[in-house]
């Protein structure tokens, strides 16, 4: 078997990205959407904490850290928008919300 | 070196199985547990990275904190009408061809730059620094970060007064 190399982790992490990207563009349910974005934010941090390795710098491990602090932020409001909006249009289906829609 | 092939092969397995399932499933309760192991199979390849404090903050912070606010959420929402209608919108079509561009040239751009990185592979092999993971990390966050730092926490207190106010009844 190869030794696993830094192209190994780039991969796996575009590889997810691309999975959260599926997510947020075809999924109707707005809960599954918020967690492909979460899918969207690990791929990031893989990415940086790959780099951080293999520079022995710890900026990449910082950055992954305000990362993570970001994912919590934008969960916390975003599901408080979604609390909001089933309370006012009782959905959760992203294309039932086109009220700016011509 | 085999078993860290290994594990990084599971871990990947873990991380892409638990993605693909988490945006597939019909009921949100599956995709939340497909998103955990998800999101466990990345803290283990943080372990092997040795980003050892990264690891603790993805379990106790994503699997612990996240997920739960999301599953709190799917109780809160009744989601049973969903679960019943169409899963996928109607340009998925688009959205899969797109994304398979994007995938085609992000493939094409890492077989052509795969030999950049071997530069500084070498020094993946060096022997563990004299600081631990953690020791390290908060010299360099509370010295050269302290200013992102603090105004991260003014970020976490904007979402938690901002979500408390979307999520009130009555303000």
């Amino acid at each position: 078997m190869h030794p696993i190399t830094t192209v190994h982790y780039l991969a796996l992490s575009a590889a997810l990205l691309l999975i959260g990207t599926v997510g947020v563009l075809t999924r109707r349910n707005i809960v599954i959407i918020l967690m492909s974005i979460e899918l969207i934010l690990n791929a990031v941090n893989i990415n940086l904490i790959t780099f951080s390795r293999i520079w022995h710098n710890m900026d990449g491990q910082i950055f992954a850290i305000f990362v993570i602090t970001d994912a919590v932020a934008e969960a916390a409001v975003g599901l408080g928008i979604l609390i909001a909006l089933f309370r006012n249009k009782e959905t959760v289906l992203a294309d039932e919300i086109d009220l700016l829609k011509w | 070196m085999l078993i860290d092939t290994t594990l990084f092969y599971l871990f990947a397995a873990l991380a892409l199985g638990g993605g693909i399932f988490t945006i597939t499933r019909r009921n949100a309760v599956h995709s939340a547990i497909s998103l955990i192991v998800s999101l466990l199979g990345v803290a283990g390849l943080y372990l092997l990275q040795q980003a050892e404090f990264l690891f603790a903050v993805q379990i106790v912070l994503y699997v612990g904190g996240i997920m739960v606010l999301f599953l709190f959420v799917i109780m809160l929402v009744n989601l049973d009408l969903a679960a019943k209608e169409r899963q996928f919108n109607k340009q998925w079509l688009v959205a899969l061809a797109a994304v398979a561009a994007v995938a085609a040239e992000i493939a094409y751009f890492i077989y052509r730059g795969k030999d950049a990185f071997h530069i500084a592979e070498p020094t993946m092999v060096l022997a563990p620094p004299a600081l631990g993971n953690t020791e390290a990390l908060a010299d360099t966050l509370f010295s050269e970060y302290l200013l992102p730092f603090e105004l991260v926490s003014i970020l976490l207190l904007v979402a938690v007064v901002g979500s408390v106010v979307m999520a009130k009844k009555r303000i």
